[in-house]
Parts: C-alpha cells; structure tokens; sequence
C-alpha cells in the first residue's frame, strides 16, 4: 500500500475478529435464514482489497438475516452520519431480495451485532460493501426459492419471488411467504461463490429516489444521538483544557471547584476532569478550576505557516511522469508559474464529539459518535486494559462526521473518566473543545509550471503539492510532458510540520490540488485568449470528463467568451472516489470585495446511482458545505493556541449564502457505483476563484477567499 | 436558587423544582428527558437548541429556566398532535430536508416562529429568517423548500 493511499489506514494495533464464533452466534441470532457476506469472495473489489491489510478478516464482512417474522435486518459496520446509507443501503438489499424497503431494519455499527468495518469515510460504503451486499441478498432470495420448491412441491424454474412471498408462475395462488418459509428454521449460509445481480433494467427499488428512512425519527427528536443516551447514576464529564496545543501544566487549583455540591473533580496525569449529574453544573464547577501552564515558543501561525511547511517539506516522490518537461517548456508559447495556498479548516459538525462509557466488572459498553466504532473499541480495550472482546461500541445516530470522527479521543477520555469514578461517564465537548481537538484539514501549498503554445494545446505540467496529499493531484489532461509530485506524508503531515492534529477532511487533499489545478488551467486558458470551456474542450480527451462537461455547460447555459469580461462565470472539474464532477458557477463581486454566489450546476458521473435525490442531496452538501472553505473557513493561530473557538470568528455556510443549486446525473446505470458524498466539494475552491477572475479581473491563490484577500488582488499592480 | 417554576410544555402544566439560573436547555435535557432540542455550541450562535417559549423562537442554551415561569414551550417532541406531524414535520421528510438531523429539531422550531409571524414568507424572508440557524451538512435548499410547502398547507 501507497503512504499516502487515501484511506489512511492507521490500525496498526488493531484486533480483527468477529467476536462471537460461529455456534454462539447462530444462538444469539435464534431462527431464520443468515447470510454472510464477504467483502473479500467478491471478484469485483480490486480496490478495497489492495487497501486492506492482509491481518484483517477473512471470514465475512456483514450478513443480513430473514427472521420468522419475514422481517430482514442488515448487519453492518457502516455507521449513519448523515449522508443517507440508512436508506441506500436498505435499497439495495430489497431490491435483490424482493422485498419491501419498509420491511427491512438496518443495525448499523454494533460491534456485538455486526461484523468488523474499518471505518465509514472515503466513499467507500456503496462502491464497495454495496456490490457484496446485493450478491448476499441474491444469495438469500435463492435458498428462499429453493425452500419454497419443497414446500410447494413446485420446480425451481417455476418459481418467483415478490415482495416478500414466492409464487409459482404458473398458478400464483400457490404461494408462500419468506415468513412461513423461515419459521422454525436455522440456516447458515456463506456467500462464498458471486451470485447473477439483477441487469440496472430489472431494479425496482435501487435507482429510484426514496425518501431517507431515517427522516421521521428526526424531524419529531426521537432520533438518538450519543449525547440522548441515559444510563442510571451516569455523570457528565468536563476536562480541563489547555489553552494551546503543547502547553505543559504547571500546577492546578481546584479547591473552589471541589466546594461545589455534588461536584466530583478526577485527575490523572494530564486528564483533569469535573464530574457531576447534571453536564450545565459540570461546565459551572470547570470555570472554577485554576490552572497555570508552561506555553511552548510559538514558531508559526496563520500566516508564516506556508514558510514553515516549505522549509521542512521531505523530499517528494513522483506520483506519476510522462515525457520530458525541458521538451514540454520549449514547446510551450506561455510559461506560468503559481503557488497556491490554503489554511486550515475545521470539521465543525453540529454535534460535538460525544461519548458515553459504562463499566460493569471487566466489561465496558460505549455509545460514541464515531465513524470508526471498531477502532474506538480497541483503544477503549487499550486503555482500560480489557480484552477487546469485553467492548462493545454502539454508534446510535452520528451529527455530521466529514473525517472529523474517525478519531476517538473523546471515547478515550470517557473510559478513562469511567474507570477513575465508577460511574457510567459521559464526555460531550463543548465548541471550544471541538475547535481544540479537532483534527484539521492541513494547511498546504501547490507550486505548478506549466506551459501552453498559442493554440490553447498545453505541453507542460510540473506539479508539486506539499503537506495535501496525493488524492485528487493526478491530472487528466491530455498533456504530453508531465510530472506530479507530492510531499510532506499526506493529511496527517510529518513531525514537526503541523503545529497540531491534521487528518482527512471531506475528500482530502483534492479540495487543495483541485483548487491549485484548475485555477492553473484557467490562467491557461487567460494567457491563450480562449473561453475556458473552449480550452478545456481542447485539451481534454477522457470521455467520461468530456461528458460532465458539456452536460454541465448545457445546463448552465455556457456562453463563448475571453474570461474576465465582468459578467463573473467559472469553471472547475475533478476526479474524486471514481466520480467525475463538472461545476460551473456564477458570482458577484462588490466592491468591498464580497462574493455573492449566485449559481452553482453540477454535473456528475457516478456510475449507478442508488437513490438519486440521496445523490443530488449529497451533491448539494458538497456545494453548500463547500462554499465555507472557498470564501470564510480559516483557523487563526499563534503556535499551538488556536483563535477560533466557535461560530461567532469560524464562519460557516449560511441561508442567505445560498446559490442556487441544479444538479445533472450522468445516466449511468449500467456501470458500478461509485463515490457520492465527496466528489462535488472538491471543485468549489476553482469554480469561485475562476467566477470571481471573470468577473472582476483579480486572481485569487489564496484560500478562502476573504473579501480582503480579494480586494489586495483588485488593486491594479 | 433553587424555585419552583410553573409553565406549560408542550401542552401540558409542568411544575419544577430547580435552580432558576440553570438554562432551559439543560433543563429540558436533564430534569425532563427531552432530548429532542440540541447542544451546538453553548454560545447562541447555532440554533440547534431552539424552542418556542409563548411562540418566539428562543435559544434555549441561553435562556434562564426561571424566565419560561408562566410561559408556554413548545419543543421539537410537542410539534406533533395527536400522531399528527405538523406541517412543518411532514415537508421536512418530504423534501428530504435534513441529513444527520442534528440541526433539525431548530430548524423546525425556528420555521415555526417564522411561519407564526409571517405566514406566507418570501424567499428573501425564509432567508434572512433562517440565516442565524447553522447546517453544517448543507440541506439548506431543502429546509428552504420544505418551509415554502408548509406555508402552503399551514394557509
């Protein structure tokens, strides 16, 4: 595996096992009809297995069960946050099993109930554990068949299955019901050959939009979220921060916090914590802690960072070449040469990060916000000392994740706070805490040189991205003297580069080489003097791109012309998770220097689609959440202090921002599934910076795009 | 200081014992198990714990429990009557309006206050009405929809 394959595996110490061996499991789960589901028996996942490490299971990856009351229920490691597998994957077991949507009930992330998963990020849900799914629920309708011939005394070929019952085709009145065939049985079955799925002509349920499952929960506050689990004599927790990352504590003072009734203050080591059954009274009694810390030198901040990251970048490696680039620079008419910067950017999901642990004996239960549920119940295991089958994880609902909740250091916290009160403790991080620990999308650089001739045809492409990652900094052009390189060891960085946690947020690194690469071709296209669609046009020869992007211009309405003639429209395209994205987007520009954006299309190529309008929901997020990191979303620092804490200085999307937003679906049934949730966001940096050029004539390389940076950018040079 | 507070939730005469000072969220949250209304960030500035207290949209992260005396709160888990959705429930599912639904509990309580005030709002209205209450998933232009079909049926 690649250092800096994007899923960022980082589990070296993890325990792969399903927890129960086959027999218990079959008692825990009583009658009905099992089937399990292997990710690694499926043919069709090249992918996912050169991602995986040998040491994971090799035995089933999720099964799904038909019990007596006809009623099926998915198991998964999958966990809900928000971008709607609830739903689609749902779909696509109905559908190949022939049963209602509403009859089958998803257990998401139970690390009891479902089988090991690595993690819900990476758009990986559907391309990868959707394929092996349908073949389990295929596999399932063929035993229900072959149950059915005996029962009914009716040849197989005579048989099919609707909606829960099969019938024989020649006399439908004979039939029976997955129920009935179920009732008193106790069937095991491994999916371990590929089962014929269902041709995109035969769906019923899958490529139909459906609206989410999960949505009546959610509108009336039934819907549970970590921070709504009760448990008897439980405690809130608030922990003592410090105030900058790297700062030592020198002494603490928490007598008057102690004075408080019913307060409990727990220390150990640097875990300082007040605990008390109401979490408001808990926060109280915090503000009465006292301590005073040894602050470290601060060396960087907001804007000297991009210095910093230079200076200790390691040496790169070629992610890939072609041709020769002294060749490529003697053919070129226009040689540009840019750097392209971007901060640091926040999560910042609605719900914080939130942990319940409870211990009973030598067994703990955890309910977390977490898209790693599987890793949060080793490191429980790890710092409780318990053997990791004494965990068990429970995901309830999950506000937002975004790449922020793979890690689990709240999870962590709760253990330790569990374990030292003896009490079930739950930790819910306050905003400030969320800006604190939070694991940001790294700040990065991208140098590029590259050359075009006078035709619009590009020659050159010289590309270093440092400190990003390498996701998304392939380029697809058609150019014939190339090289990419990427440095400083992905999201997570390399010592002493970040002066705290970076880590994968919503399709890492490609929102910085996306920005960086089209901008490029933009100025490109500028010092050409041809209309930036009629450029792309010319150097693009990948079909799928070349279909995105005259599906985006019809339904934008792309008109011909040089950029920055005022009226304020721009282009960007990227590859993200197998997805092809096209945005075009039109802004406004004041003086001042603030964006309006006005309108966004998407067009996009994402193979078979589940549930469409789930799709273009998430195309919409992408466009929405997007619009944050291209104009306001930055982190101000000192050293390890961080100055934004909440919303009031960390500005977020909001309603009188909105553009509106059409999406276009490249129909592509009949291809496989790839990503949904990520691919949109990565244009929306290059598709405002290249709007704001046409409009107004100023270049921005910066992100985001703050009225001030853009107004020093109007100034005529 | 501990008081005891009379108000109506949700409909129904509530009489509570607490210390006045303690915010209504916590209250809800804590003393009433209604963990419908939300904590976002414990400043006011994102809107996932608002609720209705006599029909103006309050964030309840900063209101005082002592102030609700003799008032009427309507949270996320009093919208519905009898089984019913309210109107504002059902456009929400039907447009999809939400994704982990976090925010969504003050989303719709916020809409109603906006509804109650102004009952066929414009789409600057719903807007610049909405524009204090944070979605981090960005189902904005569904929420904004889903507001539009409830003025309709609320008419």
């Amino acid at each position: 595996m690649k250092k800096d394959d994007y899923m960022d595996l980082d589990f070296s110490d993890i325990e792969a096992h399903f927890p129960l061996d086959r027999r218990e499991f079959i008692k825990l789960f009583g009658g009905g009809i099992i089937i399990l589901v292997s990710l690694r028996d499926a043919e069709a996942l090249p992918q996912q297995r050169r991602r995986v490490r040998p040491e994971l299971p090799k035995d089933f990856n999720a099964f799904l069960r038909i019990g007596e009351d006809g009623r099926v229920s998915c198991f998964t490691g999958k966990v809900e946050l928000g971008q709607g597998i609830i739903t689609s994957l749902a779909q696509m077991l109905a559908d190949e099993l022939e049963v209602s949507l509403g009859s089958v009930d998803m257990v998401m992330g139970d690390t009891d109930l479902c089988p090991w998963d690595m993690g819900t990020f990476g758009s990986m849900t559907t391309r990868f554990f959707g394929p092996p799914l349908r073949e389990a629920a295929a596999k399932a309708r063929a035993v229900l068949i072959e149950l059915a011939a005996e029962y009914l005394k009716v040849p197989l070929n005579k048989l099919k299955a609707k909606d829960g019952v099969i019938f024989d085709i020649t006399q439908p009145k004979n039939q029976v019901t997955y129920a009935q065939l179920t009732k008193g049985k106790k069937i095991v079955k491994k999916l371990d050959r590929k089962v014929s799925l269902k041709a995109a002509s035969e769906f019923t349920i899958v490529n139909k939009s459906v609206s989410r499952t999960d949505a009546q929960e959610k509108v009336t506050g039934k819907a549970m979220f970590t921070g709504d689990i009760r448990q008897p004599g439980m405690l809130y927790a608030r922990i003592l921060r410090s105030p900058a990352h790297g700062a030592k504590i020198k002494s603490v003072d928490t007598s008057a916090a102690e004075k408080i009734k019913d307060v409990r203050v727990v220390k150990d080591g640097d875990l300082i914590a007040v605990l008390h059954k109401h979490p408001d009274e808990a926060g109280k009694a915090l503000a009465k802690v006292k301590a005073q810390y040894d602050l470290p030198e601060a060396k960087v901040d907001d804007k000297t960072i991009f210095d910093h990251l230079l200076n200790v970048a390691p040496e790169g490696e070629a992610v890939v070449q072609g041709g020769n680039l002294q060749t490529g620079e003697k053919l070129s008419a226009h040689i540009v040469e840019e750097t392209y910067l971007n901060s640091y950017v926040a999560h910042a999901t609605t719900e914080t990060h939130t942990a319940l642990v409870k211990i009973e004996g030598n067994k703990a239960t955890v309910w977390a916000s977490t898209q790693t549920p599987f890793r949060a119940k080793d490191e429980v295991a790890q710092v409780l000392g318990f053997p990791s089958k004494n965990v068990r994880v429970i995901p309830p609902f999950v506000g937002g994740g975004f790449g922020g909740k793979s890690n689990n250091k709240q999870v962590v916290q709760a253990a330790r706070l569990a374990k030292l009160a003896g009490k079930p403790v739950q930790v819910a991080w306050s905003r400030a805490e969320e800006f604190f620990h939070d694991t940001f999308r790294p700040a990065a650089v991208v140098k590029i040189k590259s050359g075009v001739k006078d035709s619009g045809k590009i020659f050159l492409w010289d590309y270093i991205v440092y400190f990003a990652g390498e996701r998304g900094s392939q380029q697809f052009y058609d150019i014939p003297h190339h090289r990419t390189v990427s440095t400083g060891g992905g999201w997570r960085g390399t010592p002493g580069s970040h002066p705290f946690g970076t880590g994968a947020w919503r399709a890492p690194a490609n929102n910085t080489n996306t920005f960086a690469r089209e901008s490029q071709i933009d100025i490109m296209a500028s010092k050409a003097g041809i209309d930036p669609l009629e450029f792309r046009l010319k150097n693009l020869k990948d079909k799928r791109m070349l279909g995105v992007l005259t599906a985006a211009a019809k339904k934008f309405g792309w008109t011909k012309s040089k950029a920055a003639n005022g009226r304020g429209y721009g282009i960007s395209l990227g590859i993200d998770t197998g997805t092809y994205v096209a945005l075009m987007a039109e802004v406004e520009v004041d003086k001042k220097g603030a964006v309006q954006v006005k309108h966004v299309v998407c067009a996009q190529d994402m193979g078979l689609s589940i549930n469409p309008e789930g799709a273009k929901m998430q195309v919409e997020g992408c466009i929405t959440m997007g619009l944050g990191y291209a104009l306001t979303e930055e982190i101000h620092f000192k050293g390890g202090e961080i100055f934004d804490l909440n919303f009031d200085t960390y500005e977020i999307p909001r309603f009188s921002w909105l553009p509106k937003i059409e999406t276009v679906l490249i129909d592509a049934k009949d291809s496989p599934p790839q990503g949904g949730g990520e691919p949109a966001i990565i244009c929306m940096g290059a598709v405002v910076a290249n709007a704001i050029y046409d409009a107004v004539g100023a270049r921005l390389l910066q992100l985001p795009m703050t009225p001030e940076r853009i107004r020093a950018a109007m100034k005529p040079k | 200081m501990r008081e005891t507070i009379n108000f109506k939730l949700n409909d129904k005469p509530t009489r509570l014992t607490v210390d006045g000072e303690r915010t209504l969220l916590w209250v809800l949250r804590s003393e009433l198990s209604l963990t419908g209304t939300k904590f976002g960030c414990g400043e006011g500035y994102c809107g996932a714990c608002t609720v209705l207290v006599n029909k103006e949209a309050v964030r309840s992260c900063q209101f005082p429990v002592k102030d609700v005396k003799g008032k009427e709160v309507i949270t996320i888990e009093g919208l519905a009557k009898n089984g019913n959705l309210h109107p504002l429930q059902k456009a929400f599912i039907k447009h999809d309006a939400l994704q982990c639904g976090f925010c969504t509990p003050g989303m719709i309580l916020n809409a109603y206050s906006v509804l109650l005030k102004n009952p066929q709002p414009s789409h600057k209205d719903i807007l610049e009405n909405m524009d204090e209450n944070l979605c981090r998933c960005g189902a904005h232009t569904r929420i904004v929809q889903a507001i539009k079909t409830a003025a309709k049926e609320m008419k």
